[in-house]
This record gives structure tokens, sequence and C-alpha cells, in this order.
């Protein structure tokens, strides 16, 4: 019998060596003369074991990790070799979690629609091909699916708004531009498991009556974007894409578009802009991009894992989606764990679970040893929490009782060597760096908010600094269109809230 | 529109390439940023003397293009380095000390972030997030994407 074995050729496994040890892999299995084949798949998203190595046996894959090019013939000799993981599935970070949309990724290949369609997928289209666009709209809303790109609004709402809209053209667009730091769940499944992606999209199209989608790529994204290219070829080709949806009347076509390196664009109306080829200027709203959106038709836009999530709902019901979560966030969130951390990675679970067992259970604390002082969830525009907030479960309503926010999922931990008012100052920094310019307390405000953290990191009257940059911090909050401006208050407040002590520091020890 | 690792290439200019490249595009959706993705690729950056071809072939001012290409990050107004190495300094590559890191690529290229070095061998650019944030510290080599770099690594690839 042919043994199979897997290789990840996501990007982060290749960033630790993966194509090295595929090569290896290969080469092994020639010298040995074996029957056997490679497969590559994307990533697990246990990236502390990347290079992940994996064989199939009778009981399920033995995982190997990580594996350097060195360990390879050994592992062929000795099936207990030192990095042996025993059966992949039973690793309890695995285990514990509860994969919805993250199902096949790191299992299959990802651009076979075969081994997709065997596990699974194709199953919500099927269904939503015997559906009409409402109650597939009603579907989405029963799930209480909410924006997965931060924002949190009800998903099938905006479905809901765009398929009321008469219009001789409707468009889904793709929100790919994962650009929050800490995260890497979009990334990871349009490398992982492009197909539902397409799926997604797709069914999205059905819904509200739209035949063309694109998918904005950020150019950051390179093996992503290749991914989904080839994807999109073979979804042509098999006739999931294209004038009969699998043979239906239904047509849809997908484009890739690729962002040009700006974190701005990742903001629904400035990706929009970007589309039509233009600077990724932030629009006023209204009107609603469901009402008047790309191209000034009625356009679905929604995050990759939003979309990624409703084959899952379509294929097993509303209820059985929205069974999983707490309160108004249902379903599983697929929270990213990064940072300074010992076991970085993706973690999908039901809402609920507390930033402490992300952290410390799955995460096993700072990766340098040292105690966790800092996490900053959400991304550059989410508040940086102290410990003693760590018992908040991950809840959009929870987090912003407590001025936090999950936003698209992203959990970056810091150690106690980690100085808040650099923190706070590269917010700061950040924001005007990224500032579209269309609002002014954005445009300036970051530059002068920047130059006024610089001296109170100086030990420069730091008190009326301080409140300086508070005030300033709510003209941005309240005088900005769009989340960069209205958001990078987050940051620099909580970190000036929760540790006020890096920032009242006298002048000489700030100095060195 | 291909991603394709940036080359210097010589900095003779041709128009005709560039507006086959507007026109072979123009057909697009939102053609601009898939244009000046192709030149930048193709051409190694864009040309202060390609935006009247493409604002032409798009029936768009010249202003219009050079709104966008000002834009956007992505876009070169010069020449790379022979390497480019687009280093994360986003808080999760922070928070693994990207800023060490930074300071040893400065050193060991002669280079401050965001410059070519004299002899056009290395460009240093600042990223934000490479989506790599569990394997942080995070660079893009040419196009190649490393974790948990330290200068030494990105300094004996580059010597390779």
């Amino acid at each position: 019998m042919t043994q199979i074995i897997y290789v990840p050729d996501d990007a982060a496994a290749l960033s630790v060596g993966a194509e090295e040890v595929a090569m290896a892999v290969e080469a092994e299995i020639v010298k040995r003369g074996l029957d056997a084949k490679l497969i590559r798949t994307g990533s697990r998203g246990l990236f502390w074991l990347e290079p992940l190595v994996e064989f199939a046996t009778p009981k399920g894959r033995i995982g190997y990790g990580p594996v350097g090019v060195a360990d390879i013939s050994a592992m062929f000799d000795d099936p207990a070799h030192p990095h042996s993981l025993g059966l992949v599935e039973e690793i309890p970070y695995l285990k514990s979690q509860q994969r919805l949309t993250f199902a096949r990724c790191g299992i299959t290949d990802p651009l076979s629609l075969e081994d997709y369609e065997s596990l699974g997928g194709l199953a919500g289209l099927r269904r939503a091909l015997d559906m009409n666009g409402t109650d597939i709209v009603e579907q989405v809303v029963d799930s209480g699916l909410r924006g997965r790109g931060g924002a949190g609004f009800p998903t099938g709402i905006k479905w809901r708004t765009v398929g009321a809209t008469q219009a001789d053209q409707k468009y889904i667009v793709c929100n790919a531009d994962e650009g929050d730091s800490g995260t890497f769940a979009d990334r990871m499944l349009m490398e992982g498991d492009p197909f539902l992606l397409i799926e997604g999209m797709i069914i999205a199209g059905i819904a509200v009556g739209a035949t063309k989608g694109f998918v904005y790529i950020r150019s950051e994204y390179p093996h992503a974007f290749a991914k989904m290219t080839r994807a999109i070829e073979v979804a042509n080709a098999k006739g999931l894409l294209g004038n009969a949806v699998l043979g239906s009347g239904h047509c849809f076509d997908l484009e890739l578009r690729l962002g040009a390196g700006a974190y701005i664009c990742g903001e629904e109306t400035s990706l929009l802009e970007s589309l039509e080829g233009r600077r990724g200027q932030v629009r006023p709203k209204p009107p609603l991009p469901a009402i008047a959106g790309l191209f000034g038709k009625p356009t679905v836009i929604n995050n990759v894992l939003s979309l990624a999530a409703v084959p899952t709902i379509l294929a097993q019901g509303a209820a059985f989606y929205r069974d999983f979560g707490m309160g108004r966030s249902r379903g599983t969130m697929p929270v990213q764990l990064a940072g300074n951390v010992r076991r970085g990675g993706l973690i999908e679970r039901a809402f609920g679970l507390t930033l402490r067992e992300i952290i410390e259970e799955y995460g096993g604390g700072a990766a340098s040893g040292r105690p966790v002082r800092a996490v900053q969830v959400g991304g550059p525009l989410g508040s940086y929490w102290p410990q003693r907030l760590l018992d908040t479960p991950f809840d959009y309503e929870t987090f912003a009782e407590k001025s936090g926010m999950i936003g698209h999922g992203g959990v970056v931990v810091f150690d106690d060597t980690v100085d808040m008012a650099r923190q706070a100052r590269f917010a700061l920094e950040f924001c005007a760096i990224e500032s579209c310019g269309k609002c002014t307390p954005c445009r300036i405000g970051s530059t002068r908010g920047a130059e006024t953290m610089d001296k109170i990191i100086q030990g420069d009257r730091p008190m009326e600094n301080m409140a300086l940059v508070r005030d300033l911090c709510e003209v941005l909050r309240d005088g900005s269109l769009c989340a960069l401006g209205g958001l990078t208050p987050m940051p620099v407040l909580s970190a000036m809230d929760h540790f006020p002590e890096d920032f009242s520091r006298p002048a000489k020890a700030a100095a060195e | 529109m291909t991603i394709t690792v940036q080359k210097n290439l010589s900095a003779d200019f041709n128009p005709d390439r560039v507006r086959e490249i507007a026109e072979g595009l123009q057909a697009l959706d939102g053609p601009l940023l898939p244009i000046l993705h192709a030149v930048n690729d193709q051409c190694g950056f864009v040309d202060e003397r390609a935006l009247p071809i493409i604002a032409d072939v798009l029936n768009l001012t010249r202003a219009e293009v050079q709104g966008v290409v000002s834009f956007y990050h992505d876009f070169r107004r010069a020449p790379a380095g022979r390497h480019v190495v687009k280093v994360c300094r986003a808080e999760a590559c922070q928070a693994m000390g990207a800023e060490n890191l930074i300071a040893g690529l400065e050193k060991s290229f002669g280079v401050k972030l965001g410059e070519t070095s004299k002899d056009g061998r290395v460009t240093l650019e600042a990223v934000y997030c490479l989506g790599n944030c569990a394997l942080s510290p995070a660079a893009l080599i040419d196009g190649k994407l490393y974790g948990r770099l330290d200068a030494a690594k990105a300094q004996a690839r580059l010597s390779k």
C-alpha cells in the first residue's frame, strides 16, 4: 500500500523550512525506493511544530515536528523518533478545538476539489442551489453570524439589504486585506482550503442575486494570492464557477485583485475605492456599500472568515452554527495566538473561551519564559490589556464593556520587557503612516500624538502631555470617518490606563 | 497579473512595453492597480514617464494616476536594490524583538530602514505584518518568507 506523507506548503511553514523538508522527504522516498507519495497541505495552525510532517497510518496520521532536513532519514528509520508527536488529532491543542471553518485546513491538498468534496465540501452550496435567495439570507441571519473582519455587524442583515436592493448588477467582494498584526487566519484559510471561500462567495452571490465576485488580497500575502489564483482556475475548469454553477442556472464569476501595501484598504469603503483603481481613501457612509458599493452597485463586502463560515451554516443548518457561542456572539471564532508566546497558532473554538485559557493553556505563556505583562487583542487598533483582564471571555459585548474589542481575533502576547509608552507611541506612528489623509484628526493628529508621546517618553512634563494625548484621542475618536482614526485611541488610552507606571518615569531613566 | 520578485532591471525606459501592459489589462474592472503592479513588477519600478502613457490608455488625467501611485507603498518610484528585504515591524514581531532585528539588519547591510545601499546590493524596507505572527520576527527576503529570523540568518541568505 502506498505510504502517504504530508508536508504543509503554507507560507508560515515554508518560512521555517517546510520546502527544504518536503524536498528531503522526496529524496528519501527515491533513495529508499519506497512506495510512498508526498502530498502538500495547508497548515494545521500549530505553528511551533512547523515544519510538521505527517505519515498516514491505519490509526490516523502520526506527526513529527518541528522537523529539520537532518531529521528526515531517522524519521523513516524509526517511527518512535524523538520528534514524534503521536496521532496529530490527539494533540490536545488541536483535539480541544471546534473546527468548523478550519475543518479541512492542513488535512487536504488545498487544490483538490475531490478532496474538498469528500470531506464535506460543496454540501452547503448544493443545499443553497435548492433554495431561493431570501431563504438563504434568512439562514445566515438565523445563524447569528457576525462579520469576522472586526466590526461584528450581522452578516445576514448586510445580505438582506443587498438582496432587497434592485440593480442590474450586484457584487460580492471578499475583504482579504488582513492587515492586523497578530492575525493570519484569512491567509491560512486561503492557502489551506481556498474552495471553502469560493463556495461561500458563490452562496452569497446566489443569496443576493450577484453574479460577480472579487477577492481583494493584500500584496504581503503572495502565497495566498498564488493559491487562490490556482483554486479559481480549478473551480472554473470543473464548473464550480462560471456560467452554470454545478450545472445550475446560476452564474458566478470570481476575480482576484492584489492590494498594494495600504493598511487602510482593509476598511471596506477604502477597499472599494482601491478595487475601482483609486487612492484607497475612505468614503463617507451613507450610502452603505450594500446599496451603492463597488462601481456604485449593491455590494456584499465581507471578511474571508465570514464568507467561509457560510457553507457550514448552509450544510448543517443555522441552528447548528448558532448553538456554538455565548450571548450575542454565535458560532466559532478562529482565534490567532501570536507574538511572544510559546505555542502560537490558530485556535478555533466557540465564543466564550477566556483570554487566560488562550494564552496559558493553549499558548503555554511567553516564549521568553518571562511573565506575560500585556496582551493586545484585535490588531493594532485593539486595546492593550494587563493580567487582571485575562479572565475576560472572548465575546464581542464583554470585550466592548471593558473598552476592548476582539476585532479579527488576533491575540498578541508581550512579556514584562515591553515598554507600554513605546507601544502607545507606535500606535500613533502607525496611524500616521497608514492614514489615508481624508480626516484631519487622523492625518495630522496622529503625527502630533506621536510627537507628544516622544516628550512623555523623554520625561518632558508627562502629566501635562498625557492630558494633551487624552484630549487628542477624544478628537480622533469622535472626528474620524473610519476605524483607523476612530480606534487608534484604543491602544493608546488602554496603555495609559492600564500601565500608567510606563508613562511617568523621570526624565533620566527614559533617556537611555 | 502575477507576483514576481522585484528585480532591479536596467532603467532603460520602454514606452511601448508600458503601453502594451496597460492595453493588455485595460479591459479589467478597475484596471489601474493591476496595471501599476504589472509595470512595477516587470520594469522594477513605476517610471515617471510611464504615468502619461497609462493615463492615456485609461482616459484618466496624469494627476489621477500620479495620485494612485503615490498613495500605495508598493509602487516604487526608483529601482530597488538587487536584494529586497522587507522586515516586519508590527506588534507581534515587536513582541519578539523586531526592533533589534531591524537594528541588526541596518548594521549588517549598512543601510537605514527605507534605504537602498550605495552599491545597489540591498534595499531594506519596513512592512506591517506578513501574517507570520506565530513565528515572529518575520521578513520577506527577495519574495521568500522567513520566520524566527535573526540578522545573521538574513545576511547568510543574501550571501547565497
